[in-house]
């Protein structure tokens, strides 16, 4: 009898030692789960967002004093809505296919226990990983696939920060009609795009886009990627030398083309290249002084100095020794800032509580890395505010020219080139 | 106006075919083997030209003879470690040898220059000119013009030397060449010496207009096998005329129907010759 109290005793004195710990270690740490591929065919893009993510986690942390005077998570000290709870990035690796991509979720969400899960860059594979979140009921932030079917599947727990085609769309959209307010003519407009699913679908939902917004496509020219010579397009759009060409191609072909339009003398007034192969460095590098003026997209443009995102652009330059915020980087920290706000705000890691409070995300432009118009999420979790910057090559570098609000340098028309 | 500089376009495009598949055709008519990492001699040969430019600072006039150097000896090299054991296996092994070949030269210039795409500058030779009012692009042009003479070179060397014939006689039959005091081994190592040293030239030029990135000797190598057998195999002559006609056919389908449609209709022409002329246009029965 005696030995049974002192068991009972003893494993009730274990269960509250285990509790009052447990209990410490909540307080101590947030976990939050990102799955990115390290491995396979996107692996730089994978390693980018991961530094990406552990310089958010250090601006949390332990602060930036210049930050923390315009961005309240920037002070230091961890989460303050978690009495200084400390946020841990646990990053796994999706090596590129959606089946690993739903066994590391999975991993995350039994053995780690995330609070939250960001993921996974890949379209393809943010389907299946945040199939496995919804059955777990685990939120799960996408802050880069532009797949326009992930918010149509009646999910509860997904939530994604980044435009879609149907955005870009719309930004070209508004851009090229105040060209045509401003007396600029737009009445011939040529698509140029590479004919897999990429191309297809994002020069589709263009070329609809435009059709109702009274702007008209009077020419397609779809091609097959990576060939030798592009000549013959070009020379199409030569002879019917449309005011505005919209580019929806890959790095070889942008170079090609770029290189081809100059042998043969002939350039649109404004010239688009839907990012793609026209925003790897190795086309702006060495293409650049050819395609002076070209048109771009982005969700990052720097800004102005001692903005939000110049600062954090100054921060990553650091971290990754030289390489500035992108594309895609600068999602992906807008990404992340989303999550570790809405944990700050719910006040606890408890799924239903920070679920609620993404619902309730309500981010200004001027606390935002990414160039959006803000965060505030619709009932199928996209981001309504979700929007892109247009941009324009300057001497071999992007800059933000539009909208005006958000524009760094004046916008320059006719397109140059050469 | 515009169709002379489609047609223009092809024919330059399709000397540039004909340059790069000529060495195919040399190793396939000689040995009856298929190179399989034929492109990525292409792609060497390409990287080549980038080492020159970015470490000597030279244009073609150094990056193409060293590129048929370099490419040569790693012609001679495959021959002798890998080409010469394996052909002495059945087909398969030798498909799946050169094959292997391949991919170990294309990830290992992954490894080496990354996964990135470089391009030269397009001044190294020269901006392009208008002649009659036709726009030449330079480079096309050099290469072409280099095209031409490398294959007709070959062609000479083949049909009007004696070391052309002993190389012929060891194609025909090996037992009855060595017999009559000829080497097959060092016909066929000179035979592969050629092919790499062709190949090389052909990717140190079109390097010039090319972007260039680990990978660009696949979509190369199809449109060389394709060139080949069109042509007739071991025909250099027949990958000349080949070449040229794939490339007209290419740019004038692109640009009267359409870009996409080009390739169904240089194939729809490819299968149709094969089928009346399964040796190819100037292969021997």
């Amino acid at each position: 009898m005696l030995k049974t109290t002192r068991q009972a005793v003893l494993a009730g004195a274990a269960l509250i030692a285990f509790g009052f710990a447990a209990d410490a270690g909540a307080q101590q740490t947030v976990k939050i789960g990102a799955v990115y591929p390290l491995s396979g065919n996107s692996a730089s893009t994978g390693n980018y967002a991961k530094m990406a993510f552990e310089m958010g986690a250090d601006i949390i942390n332990n602060g930036d004093p210049e930050l923390a005077k315009i961005f309240p998570l920037a002070k230091g000290g961890g989460l303050p809505g978690l009495k200084g709870a400390k946020i841990q990035m646990v990053i796994a690796d999706n090596q590129g296919t959606p089946q690993a991509g739903a066994n590391q979720t999975l991993r995350l969400i039994t053995e780690e226990k995330v609070a939250a899960l960001i993921c996974c860059y890949q379209s393809a594979i943010t389907v299946t990983a945040s199939a496995v979140a919804e059955k777990y009921g685990v939120p799960f932030l996408n802050a880069e696939s532009v797949a326009a079917n992930l918010t149509e599947r009646g999910f509860k727990w997904f939530f994604r920060t980044t435009p879609v085609a149907a955005d870009f769309a719309t930004a070209y959209l508004s851009f090229l009609k105040e060209q045509k307010a401003a007396g600029k003519k737009v009445d011939s407009i040529a698509i140029v795009h590479e004919n897999t699913e990429y191309g297809n679908s994002v020069s589709s939902v263009i070329s609809d886009a435009f059709t109702k917004g009274g702007l008209s496509v009077s020419m397609k020219v779809p091609y097959g990627a990576n060939g030798p010579d592009v000549q013959p397009q070009v020379l199409q759009l030569k002879e019917k030398n449309p005011d505005v060409v919209i580019f929806i191609s890959y790095t070889q072909d942008a170079i090609l083309y770029a290189k081809t339009m100059k042998e043969l003398n002939w350039k649109p007034a404004i010239l688009i290249a839907d990012d793609g192969g026209f925003n790897d460095p190795a086309f702006t590098k060495q293409m650049g002084p050819v395609t002076e003026g070209l048109i771009s997209r982005s969700v990052f443009a720097q800004g102005k100095p001692g903005s939000v995102a110049a600062m954090m652009d100054a921060l990553y330059k650091k971290k990754t020794g030289g390489d500035g915020l992108d594309d895609v980087s600068a999602r992906v920290l807008q990404g992340f800032f989303v999550v570790a706000d809405a944990i700050n705000r719910a006040g606890s890691v408890e799924p239903a509580k920070v679920q609620a409070a993404l619902k309730a995300t309500d981010l200004k432009p001027d606390q935002l890395i990414a160039g959006y118009d803000g965060v505030k999420f619709d009932d199928k979790g996209q981001n309504i505010l979700a929007s892109t910057l247009v941009t324009q090559l300057k001497s071999s570098n992007y800059v933000a020219v539009w909208p005006k609000a958000r524009a760094t340098d004046p916008l320059v028309l006719p397109y140059k080139g050469w | 106006m515009t169709l002379v500089q489609v047609v223009i376009g092809g024919l330059l495009l399709g000397a540039v075919y004909a340059l790069f598949s000529s060495g195919l055709t040399l190793i396939w008519g000689m040995m009856n083997v298929v190179n399989f990492a034929h492109g990525d001699f292409v792609m060497l040969g390409m990287y080549t030209g980038v080492v020159v430019w970015t470490a000597l600072g030279g244009g073609p006039w150094a990056s193409v003879p060293m590129a048929a150097i370099l490419i040569a000896t790693l012609g001679v090299i495959s021959y002798f470690f890998l080409v010469r054991h394996i052909m002495k296996g059945p087909m398969l092994a030798q498909i799946l040898g050169t094959f292997g070949l391949a991919l170990f030269l294309r990830y290992g210039a992954l490894y080496v220059f990354g996964a990135n795409f470089k391009s030269l500058p397009d001044n190294l030779v020269g901006h392009s000119f208008v002649l009659g009012g036709i726009r030449f692009e330079g480079s096309r042009v050099l290469a072409a013009a280099v095209g031409l003479g490398v294959t007709l070179a070959l062609h000479l060397i083949l049909t009007r030397t004696a070391i052309g014939s002993r190389m012929l006689a060891v194609s025909e039959d090996a037992t009855a060449a060595q017999l009559m005091g000829i080497r097959p081994q060092r016909m066929q190592a000179l035979a592969w010496a050629m092919a790499g040293a062709a190949t090389g030239i052909a990717g140190a030029l079109m390097a010039l207009f090319l972007p260039i990135s680990p990978t660009a000797g696949e979509s190369l190598a199809i449109v060389a096998f394709v060139t080949v057998s069109f042509g007739g195999f071991g025909s250099v002559t027949g990958a000349l005329v080949a070449g040229l006609l794939i490339g007209v056919v290419e740019s004038l389908s692109a640009y009267l129907i359409g870009p996409i449609y080009k390739e169904v209709i240089v194939y729809a022409l490819f299968v149709l010759v094969l089928w009346f002329r399964p040796q190819g246009l100037m292969g021997k029965t």
